[in-house]
């Protein structure tokens, strides 16, 4: 019974074993070898890093967080009615009633759909741009920071 | 040994070493990236058992989302690095003591009482039954989820917006 799932172990034990050839064996092999500080630093995205690891998040990721898993529960559910959503559609094919299958699962996105349509209007999925010296409103009015200097206002 | 014993062995150190680790780790992050294992090694119980949805589900629901929620909420409240040990200087020990026991007690009651038997024959494809069950016997219950997911997604956005507006003034 076990031995079903060793497709997907040995896929699992395949992508690190490639990884890891990738990052300590071929690396090794093929690249120059130059020696410099800047290599030793964190990598943030090609770019120097910037102060500390440990900042405070924005609280819109939480909230994007929130959402997504409301979402992804919704997917889960979804997953048993497709596995056997095309059976039971040959099985009530023809018959009176045939389309309910599709319709209990309409009525369970549309629901859903309901909340996605009120967090889009109350605007919590608005990614308010906030730089170092202000910060664009919902309208996208740059208001500059007290401590701000407006002529950075190109920097968004 | 047979292989079943050898992959439940297996799983259960990658849940408990996890789990000692976020005991006893004093950097809260650390904790929250530890918990992926002892969630992982669940899921391979799961699996193990044959519940192959619910195996999946496990790593879709609380590797791919509470636990990024949990690294976000961590996140939020600091903006320096919690140590665990730091904040809590002189661990209470009364009412530790008293939440294991009660804790001991609940789980060796229920290991106890569970009626233990080996799983029957060949374990099929779980989610297609779970499928049919939704679709015909458990069809209000399956409504009434995207009514309860509604709610909840409403209220956590209400929560986490008034938070944010109060936040920022």
């Amino acid at each position: 019974m076990l031995f079903q799932y060793a497709h997907a172990l040995i896929g699992f034990l395949f992508g690190m074993v490639f990884v890891a050839l990738q990052v300590w064996v071929l690396v090794r092999l093929l690249s120059p070898k130059v020696k410099e500080p800047m290599k030793d630093s964190t990598y943030e995205c090609g770019e120097p890093p910037v102060g500390d690891a440990w900042v405070r998040f924005d609280m819109r990721f939480y909230t994007m967080a929130l959402i997504f898993l409301i979402f992804e529960v919704e997917a889960v559910f979804l997953f048993p009615w497709a596995a056997v959503y095309n059976k039971l559609m040959a099985i009530t094919a023809g018959k009176p009633g045939a389309w309910f299958p599709f319709i209990e699962v309409f009525l369970f996105v549309v629901i859903l759909a309901i909340g996605l349509i009120y967090v889009w209007r109350k605007g919590d999925m608005d990614w308010v741009k906030t730089t170092m010296h202000g910060r664009f409103d919902d309208k996208h009015v740059y208001h500059v920071a007290d401590d701000g200097n407006p002529d950075k206002k190109s920097v968004a | 040994m047979n292989w079943e014993a050898v992959v439940f062995w297996a799983m259960a150190t990658l849940v408990l070493v996890p789990a000692f680790a976020i005991v006893f780790s004093r950097n809260i992050v650390h904790m929250a990236f530890w918990l992926l294992g002892t969630l992982m090694g669940v899921s391979g119980l799961y699996l193990l058992l044959g519940a192959d949805f619910l195996g999946m589900t496990q790593i879709f629901v609380y590797i791919g989302g509470i636990n990024v929620l949990l690294l976000f909420g961590i996140m939020l409240t600091r903006s320096e690095p919690v140590y665990v040990r730091r904040l809590a200087k002189r661990p209470k020990l009364a009412p530790g003591l008293i939440i294991g026991a009660f804790t001991a007690f609940t789980l060796v009651s229920a290991l106890l009482g569970a009626g233990w038997r080996n799983v029957p024959g060949e374990p099929t494809e779980t989610a297609g039954i779970l499928g049919a069950f939704l679709l015909s016997e458990y069809i209000l219950p399956f409504e009434i989820i995207s009514v309860l997911l509604l709610v909840v997604l409403i209220g956590a956005a209400y929560i986490a917006r008034r938070g944010s507006r109060e936040g920022a003034e």
